[in-house]
């Protein structure tokens, strides 16, 4: 078997990486300009379609007109929350696949929207909260007891953690929560008729203080991702030649399961549990970079806030009266772009 | 591995002449056994126990029609139908499991990971949100979106021949999108539909008659001979395609076969019961353990569903009388355990 260099001599190794790290820069600005696009449209696109220009317009000059107070009031919020919240997912879906090597990892599969959701039901039927804000506390506790109990269940052992243990244990956590969310749900129909709204998931009606009150967490776990994208490349050549190349293997797989945990959990509880972008934005950035972290990881912010933010503002224009949540047009968007790549070539290696 | 360890205690039965023969793990053999007489002993469990108690003899005579008065109705309406159910959709979800699993060389690769359950739900969400109809009409719509949901996950993973981890991989993604359908589609339900629909997603055996255990009962006694005449190629297969196409296995017809026959157990299973989770990921790999014989082990595979859905809705009927609640919370909490306590403490045993 080969051993592959580490990865700093293997750029010194192949002259053409300045210029790849070039292409991958001037994707990485492309799409933030797409971005930039899907933002103006997410101003400009609602119940009440306003004209690109006028949303242009008002955006930089806030004149009390009622378009103005729709931009500024609704719409800014809920686009910052979507560009947020989206790259936040992407980040922890990349994340989480890097340190699992495993490409079906996904904060869905994992149990960890579901954790999020078991607590909201605990805190809607049992200490009766009732507000968005009251929710995100509830999600963000669940969350994270949900990625530990899975990464403790799944990582047990002298062996350490291996892929399926931890697909394995989060399945056990979610059997077991859907078990229990639906007995508490069952027996009582008011807790259900709250629940079942909020677990859609959806950008309306949380707004800059559902933003405020998990930014913090949400940016606290982008430091620490970024920061791991070093020792996460040499993670993906296995344990044993990660220790050899001097990472820190344990550290890495601890400090990621906290940065998952405050992405995820900070996302779901902001807007609910959201599928499919922790899954197939990855497998997209890989596609375009190769498997360097260091540009996979941020390309997964951006293409993720690009993807949720698209569904958002697809899904307002699906129906006059009422909007398609974004959970559900990330899921009709995305999964067959994640079928697509499936489709494409064999299952990307990690 | 498994397979050469228990090559020693392997007997060959051969029929006089030798035109048949057939080899038999001895210990897959006694774990059948001890499997079938635990079935036998909850079964006999349910049927005499309950708000109304009956002997065993009194349940036997009513079973001949000489009962006690008032016992017909509680034995053949009432509990008969429902251990029954019980039973065959136990094993028709554990049989399909195991096919699945082996066909797709993933443990993951069961029914309900894969989006068929999920398919199901959906078909039978839009009959109970969008109609008034019943039962039947609700299994109809399940059976159909389940089968609906395999073929497209089929189709988009088949790409010069089938590949089990490509499958299980889009099988969770179109899964995915699946769940999310049929949360949208509750959130536009009126309340009341939408807890029938709530409940019809967890899976249970309320109610359950003879209406729902014909369909099982007729999809079982069709479908397990076809099962266990290929199941002797998914051995095969999972050497790999080219070991088995080596070995003269015509690879992909024998892999559509055992698909379509999964596929239908699951769909008819859930049909009758529900999308009742876990059965069919954990009975098969339960069944696998005990035996420790390479293969699907498709009997065992069977009677251990069967046990473990009678036994979980024994259960969840005695502990929470007055409540109803769907056996698919039971088997959800079972399930869930089991693989946790797999993973916590057999594994760290053998690592």
């Amino acid at each position: 078997m080969v051993v592959a260099p580490p990865a700093e001599e293997a750029e010194q190794l192949k002259p053409a990486g300045a210029r790849t790290n070039l292409l991958r820069l001037a994707g990485i600005v492309l799409a933030l300009g797409a971005l930039g696009f899907v933002f103006i449209l997410s101003i400009a696109i609602g119940t009440k379609d306003i004209p690109l220009a006028t949303a242009w317009h008002v955006l930089w000059n806030n004149d009390g007109s009622s378009e103005a107070v729709i931009i500024h009031e609704l719409r800014i919020p809920r686009t910052l929350l979507g560009i947020a919240m989206g790259a936040a997912i992407g980040l922890s879906g990349s994340l989480m696949q890097a340190l699992t090597r495993n490409p079906l990892a996904d904060p869905g599969l994992f149990g960890i929207n579901l954790g999020a959701a078991a607590a909201i039901v605990i805190g809607i039927a049992f200490l009766g909260v009732t507000s968005i804000l009251g929710y995100v506390w509830f999600a963000f506790a669940g969350a994270a007891v949900a990625s530990v109990v899975v990464y403790v269940l799944g990582s047990a052992g002298r062996s350490g953690s291996s892929p399926d243990r931890l697909v394995l244990a989060g399945a056990a956590v979610t059997a077991m929560l859907f078990a229990f969310i639906s007995a508490v749900v069952l027996l009582n129909v008011e807790v259900f008729n709250k629940f079942r709204f909020w677990n859609v998931g959806s950008l309306v009606g949380r707004g800059t203080d559902t933003l405020l009150q998990v930014l913090p967490f949400i940016a606290l776990g982008v430091l620490i991702a970024l920061i791991l994208a070093r020792p996460l490349n040499a993670l993906a050549l296995g344990d044993q030649a990660a220790s050899a190349l001097g990472a820190h293997v344990t550290a890495t797989r601890v400090a990621g399961a906290i940065a998952v945990t405050l992405l995820c959990g900070g996302a779901t509880a902001a807007i609910g549990p959201i599928g499919f972008v922790g899954l197939a934005v990855p497998h997209a950035a890989r596609l375009i970079v190769g498997p360097d972290h260091r540009w996979g990881l941020p390309y997964s912010m951006v293409l993720a806030a690009i993807l949720l933010l698209g569904a958002d503002v697809l899904g307002r224009t699906f129906d006059d009266t009422e909007e398609v949540q974004v959970g559900i047009m990330t899921a009709i968007v995305g999964a067959p772009v994640f079928i697509a790549l499936c489709r494409r070539r064999k299952p990307a290696r990690l | 591995m498994n397979a050469l360890k228990n090559s020693a205690a392997t007997r060959i039965l051969r029929a006089p002449g030798g035109r048949i023969s057939l080899r038999v793990p001895a210990r897959a053999v006694i774990v059948c056994a001890v499997l079938a007489i635990a079935v036998a002993i909850v079964s006999v469990v349910s049927l005499t126990t309950g708000d109304y108690k009956l002997s065993v003899p009194e349940v036997v005579a009513t079973l001949f029609g000489q009962g006690p008065p008032g016992a017909d109705f509680i034995v053949t309406t009432l509990r008969l139908p429902r251990l029954l159910a019980a039973l065959l959709v136990g094993a028709a979800l554990a049989v399909s499991g195991a096919i699945l699993q082996s066909l797709s060389g993933n443990p993951l690769g069961s029914p309900d990971i894969i989006g068929f359950s999920h398919g199901s739900a959906t078909g039978a969400l839009i009959v109970i949100i969008t109609t008034t109809g019943g039962m039947l009409e609700t299994a109809l719509g399940a059976l159909l979106g389940g089968m609906v949901t395999a073929i497209v996950v089929y189709l988009l993973a088949f790409k010069r021949g089938m590949h089990g981890l490509r499958m299980v991989l889009i099988g969770v993604g179109v899964s995915s999108m699946l769940l999310s359908a049929n949360s949208y589609l509750i959130t536009r339900a009126s309340l009341q539909d939408a807890v029938s629909a709530q409940a019809w997603q967890v899976g249970g055996l309320n109610g359950r008659g003879w209406e729902h255990v014909q369909p099982v009962a007729i999809a079982l006694a069709v479908l397990l001979p076809i099962a266990a005449y290929y199941g002797r190629r998914l051995s095969m297969l999972e050497m790999g395609d080219d070991a088995a196409k080596g070995l003269g296995v015509p690879v992909e017809r024998s892999r559509l076969v055992l698909f379509g026959v999964s596929v239908t157990l699951c769909a008819v299973a859930t049909a009758a019961a529900g999308p009742i989770t876990f059965l069919a990921l954990a009975g098969p790999q339960l069944a696998r353990k005990l035996t420790r014989a390479a293969g699907p082990n498709l009997f065992a595979s069977a009677l251990m569903g069967a046990f473990l859905l009678v036994a979980s809705d024994l259960g969840i009927q005695r502990l929470f009388p007055s409540q109803q609640l769907p056996v698919g919370i039971a088997t959800g909490v079972l399930g869930g355990g089991y693989l946790a306590w797999m993973l916590a403490v057999r594994w760290r045993a053998r690592s």
